[in-house]
């Protein structure tokens, strides 16, 4: 008798509920994604703006790690990943059909230090790989004052201070250490998390700031966001060109706009110390992963909608919050690749 | 009912079996590849995939152990205090802000640690002489960050979940014994030996839900410990943790070795906290069979 009724119950609950998501569901478009944490505050944003010109369009992001945002698109879980480190040719083969890489915006890596007495220190990439490889010890080194002329170095021990979660920022950082020193490339090497040789691990942007700012003769790497918005110093780096570049909105602009010459019809492409001048080294894309043909195409057809506003109108939004726009070039391609994806 | 409350006990151990087992088959590549060396081998390289626990394991064992050192004198001292000694008016304040403790999230004892114990450990540490930097419990570059505030902040986060078992074993302890002490002549003092003579198997077992909470605490230690995967005998050396190297990777992981890695650091700790248990077990029971023979 008593389980009759609850059935009865649960089948009414269910009917209502049925009816009522029917009508709220009608002519909306929900589509999810996931992936990298970096450019959470740009995706959200678009995102957001998206909704406000076709209310009936609605994308949840998840920031939940690139790694993760790599699993989740092959595993089929979400429509579209993000990542700040391209995929590997493994990990596409592990994909079930064809991925296709998409760059957003741009994003730089700074060098922060914490030396008393100093405000001003330049580094060449050599001599950052040297400090991170812990061959270069104490901050008056011979190779940092060579680096420095007239900026007086005290003999304090250098503290190397790096991420110690999995992080898009810790690839490009180590990606560009690995350009300049061939000693890192073969005992470090290039991923999202690394063995590192030496140094304390802070957990996000704001632990390695944290730890810089704590420990006298401490040197670290943050997004370049995050040093303007928390106000911390951080030093130009010397690019191929052999000139001394601050981040700037348009130094890593300017990188990505050398890079999108030799741009590889896959978008894949590395565009730390890139050549040229005014051209900031520690810069990189950071991309959304789109399969080539996606099982929804009703979905596909609303992203690609989505994908045309974010390449044209919706990259005006990224300098307020301190990423890069693409530039002009790199769209274009983009456009043309846009074309690729199977909506019918 | 007996079925009722039987099939919950019967639920409880199959959820356990069912942990171990997914833990067991998620990690799969990782147990293959590996084999007996993941307990032995301290190398932990994501990108030429070698994976060694050994220095997890230790930094977990270790922090843990050293929490216990410092936590069991003062949560047993406090829980003497409220029991015996305290005056009546001052008790139920002292409870409440005791377990207050308990109830503060632990990224605010790790923000804590960041602000207040990391710098006070490295004023420390510059601070002693020479001769004892040069002693190995003691050496290593002043950073703060390190084994000693990450088992400073663990031991103060384990106290109040001993000190208030301990003090309701104190409270069970019938006054019949303590009567029994002064009638052959005790002082205050030596009537609470008596009690706690009496209470010491209960007692290990609040000293040992101490320790378990130590073993498994992540946020607050992957904050003060310096994240360092080296075994060291230094206090002052930045070292790392199983929970705290599973927080950090799992998300940025895409590789499925380094995946299956981080969950088997899962199983180790896993089997870790059921050994500590078992073994606590065991040591309740001895001493209880010690009292009655």
């Amino acid at each position: 008798m008593k389980n009759r009724f609850s059935n009865r119950t649960l089948a009414a609950a269910a009917a209502i509920l049925a009816l009522s998501t029917g009508l709220i569901a009608q002519g909306r478009i929900q589509i999810t994604g996931a992936g990298a944490t970096f450019p959470n505050p740009i995706y959200s944003k678009w995102f957001s703006e998206y909704n406000k010109l076709h209310p009936n369009v609605e994308i949840n992001y998840q920031s939940v790690g690139s790694g993760a945002g790599i699993r989740q698109i092959t595993n089929g879980t979400v429509f579209f990943g993000a990542t700040d480190g391209p995929m590997t040719n493994d990990q596409k083969l592990a994909a079930p059909g064809a991925i296709l890489h998409f760059p957003t915006v741009l994003g730089a890596v700074v060098p922060v230090f914490n030396v008393s007495g100093v405000t001003q220190l330049k580094f060449t990439g050599p001599l950052l790989a040297d400090i991170f490889l812990g061959k270069i010890t104490r901050w008056n080194d011979a190779a940092i004052a060579k680096v420095n002329p007239g900026v007086s170095l005290p003999s304090t021990e250098i503290t190397v201070a790096h991420r110690s979660d999995g992080s898009g920022t810790t690839y490009i950082w180590v990606d560009y250490l690995s350009k300049v020193s061939p000693e890192w490339k073969q005992k470090v090497g290039i991923s999202t998390a690394v063995n590192w040789p030496v140094g304390l691990g802070g957990k996000g942007n704001e632990g390695v700031a944290g730890l810089v700012k704590q420990t006298p003769g401490a040197i670290g790497y943050v997004e370049l966001i995050y040093a303007l918005q928390n106000k911390i110093a951080y030093g130009p780096v010397q690019n191929a060109a052999g000139e001394f570049v601050n981040a700037s909105l348009e130094s890593v602009t300017a990188a990505a706009a050398e890079a999108s010459a030799k741009m590889p019809a896959d978008f894949r492409v590395s565009i730390t110390n890139a050549p040229g001048k005014g051209v900031y080294p520690i810069s990189s894309f950071t991309w959304l992963l789109l399969y080539e043909s996606p099982k929804n195409k009703a979905l596909a057809r609303t992203f690609n909608e989505f994908m045309t506003w974010m390449l044209t109108d919706g990259q005006k939004f990224a300098k307020d919050l301190g990423y890069a726009p693409l530039p002009a070039a790199v769209v274009k391609m983009e456009m043309d690749a846009l074309k690729k994806i199977k909506t019918q | 009912m007996k079925y009722w409350t039987g099939a919950i006990a019967l639920l409880i151990v199959a959820i356990v079996a069912g942990v171990a087992f997914v833990l067991w088959d998620e990690a799969a590549l990782s147990i293959r590849t590996f084999g007996w060396d993941f307990w032995r081998t301290s190398v932990w390289d994501p990108v030429a995939g070698e994976f060694g626990a050994r220095p997890f394991i230790w930094g977990t064992l270790y922090s843990s152990i050293l929490a216990l050192l410092i936590a069991t004198p003062v949560a047993i001292g406090i829980a003497v205090f409220l029991s015996d000694w305290c005056p009546h008016a001052l008790r139920t304040p002292l409870v409440f802000l005791t377990e207050l403790l308990a109830a503060i999230p632990s990224i605010v004892y790790g923000l804590w640690g960041i602000f207040v114990l990391v710098p006070a450990v490295r004023e420390l540490q510059l601070a002693l002489p020479d001769w004892i930097r040069a002693m190995p419990l003691f050496s290593g570059p002043p950073v703060g960050v390190s084994m000693l505030s990450a088992a400073v902040v663990l031991a103060i986060m384990i106290v109040p979940f001993t000190s208030s078992v301990a003090r309701e074993v104190l409270k069970s302890v019938p006054a019949s014994q303590r009567e029994a002490a002064y009638a052959v002549g005790a002082t205050r003092w030596e009537a609470t030996v008596v009690a706690l003579h009496n209470a010491r198997t209960g007692i290990l077992g609040a000293v040992m839900l101490g320790f378990g909470r130590a073993l498994g605490e992540t946020m607050a230690v992957t904050m003060v410990i310096g994240n360092n995967p080296q075994a060291k005998w230094s206090l002052f050396a930045p070292q790392y943790t199983m929970s705290a190297v599973i927080a950090n990777e799992f998300t940025e992981a895409a590789d499925q070795l380094h995946l299956d890695s981080l969950v088997e650091i899962g199983l180790v700790l896993f089997v870790i906290t059921l050994v500590v248990n078992l073994a606590s077990r065991a040591l309740v029971w001895r001493l209880n069979r010690a009292r009655t023979a």
